[in-house]
């Protein structure tokens, strides 16, 4: 996508680009938060059988925030490629921002599930009759990353006044 | 206790007549307009239409005659598959087959003005707002399995009946009001239609799970456990067409009319 910058086409891409910015971050924060819970649900709910679908201790609080996270994810997976779609048929897809909104999506996501569904509504835990800390600090490490690595990607492509052109001709 | 028998024979027939009789009519109806549109005033109809018609009769007389019905009195895990077959699969396969569109056109143009009035009018408008057929659709479900109406529904033909017309003319309102395939006068935006329709998929999911862990009156734990699994993995697939349909409708209808990049080159 991202190469043979300098003649027309791509630079209106880039001006489609600019235009669909904030479309281009939101359609790769659906798709993370909808990979993320893609990933949770097969993996360690279906092929491992390390979450479970119910655990006595979910609050009642909790269990509404599962269906609601349950439900967005669900719709984000989808909603995203539709999006994706979009961005593509409007000659405006912007990989590297796209990817800085996925990292966030997913790093959010799992932030969100780490510290505020597995710890504070005890929703269900990373895995049963372990030493669960090791699980909970790695789990909760990735997603910081991931966020840390989509505000990065989100910083460098980023639509500042004047770094266009900086971004136009310095990246190829 | 053979009388009783008899009686509930008995019932079981009226029941059975009470839901083929309409069932079977809009069949016909939808058959006969089909028809009549066609030959009368020379317009196709597309097949598939008519197929998703006949599936959607098919999949809700599935619900409310035959084994699955009578024993649905019996497992909860029966009466589950019952529901998503009557609320959320026939509602659907209905919805596709455009029933209005097809009425609107086949009546004569005298009649289909009035039906368009009424469509206009401020009671659909109501009766079609996505965050009210929400609460009509899913509040009644969080009514039948957190309170006694679970157990009264089975003991009382009457409540049986309700209970089941509900379902369906809920489970139908709520579809038609997330996705257009008919004429719709009261339309809503996208984002407004997705924030409801993920609200509604979450107040389904956490009553799946709250039916899990919390036994209507008068279910097994394992019967719950099973039904409420039911609910929740086949709500999702049928949620997942609702999803994929409403998107595809946002893809077709946010088109760009030009081509940013050909009208600069």
């Amino acid at each position: 996508m991202a190469t043979g910058f300098g003649n027309s086409q791509s630079q209106s891409t880039l001006a489609n680009r600019s235009i669909y910015s904030r479309r281009n971050f939101w359609g790769g924060f659906l798709f993370g938060l909808g990979l993320v819970a893609f990933i949770d649900e097969t993996v360690f709910h279906q092929l491992l059988h390390w979450h479970h679908f119910y655990d006595k201790s979910t609050t009642d609080v909790g269990l509404v925030s599962d269906g609601l996270f349950h439900a967005l994810s669900w719709f984000a997976t989808i909603g995203s490629s539709f999006i994706l779609a979009d961005l593509h048929r409007r000659n405006a897809f912007w990989l590297k921002r796209w990817m800085g909104g996925i990292f966030m999506g997913a790093g959010s996501f799992q932030l969100y599930d780490g510290v505020i569904q597995h710890k504070l509504m005890k929703l269900h835990q990373i895995r049963y009759n372990v030493d669960i800390t090791p699980y909970d600090v790695i789990w909760n490490i990735t997603a910081f990353a991931m966020i840390v690595i989509g505000y990065i990607l989100l910083v460098r492509n980023s639509l500042h006044p004047g770094e266009n052109d900086k971004n136009a001709h310095g990246k190829s | 206790m053979h009388m009783e028998n008899h009686s509930q024979d008995n019932s079981v027939v009226i029941y059975q007549i009470i839901f083929s009789g309409p069932l079977l009519l809009a069949m016909v109806f939808y058959l006969i307009a089909v028809i009549v549109s066609i030959r009368l005033y020379n317009k196709q109809w597309p097949i598939y239409r008519t197929i998703f018609f006949i599936l959607g009769i098919l999949s809700a007389s599935t619900a409310v005659i035959g084994p699955i019905a009578e024993n649905a009195h019996f497992s909860f895990v029966v009466h589950m598959f019952g529901h998503l077959l009557l609320g959320m699969i026939s509602p659907l396969l209905l919805a596709l087959a455009a029933p209005m569109t097809l009425v609107l056109r086949t009546l004569p143009v005298k009649h289909a003005r009035r039906l368009t009035k009424i469509l206009r009018s401020s009671p659909i408008r109501i009766l079609s707002n996505p965050l009210f057929t929400t609460i009509f659709n899913v509040g009644g479900m969080w009514l039948l399995y957190t309170t006694n109406l679970y157990m009264l529904m089975q003991q009382h033909i009457l409540m049986h009946i309700l209970v089941h017309i509900h379902v369906f003319l809920a489970g139908y309102l709520f579809t038609i009001s997330m996705i257009y395939i008919d004429p719709t006068p009261h339309r809503t935006s996208f984002l407004y239609r997705s924030i409801v329709l993920v609200l509604a998929l979450a107040a389904h999911g956490t009553l799946s799970k709250y039916v899990y862990a919390h036994p209507p009156s008068g279910v097994s734990v394992s019967q719950a456990e099973m039904g409420g699994m039911l609910m929740y993995y086949g709500g999702d697939m049928i949620e997942l067409l609702l999803i994929f349909i409403l998107c595809l409708q946002w893809y077709k209808a946010t088109r760009p009319r030009v081509l940013l990049s050909n009208s600069q080159v």
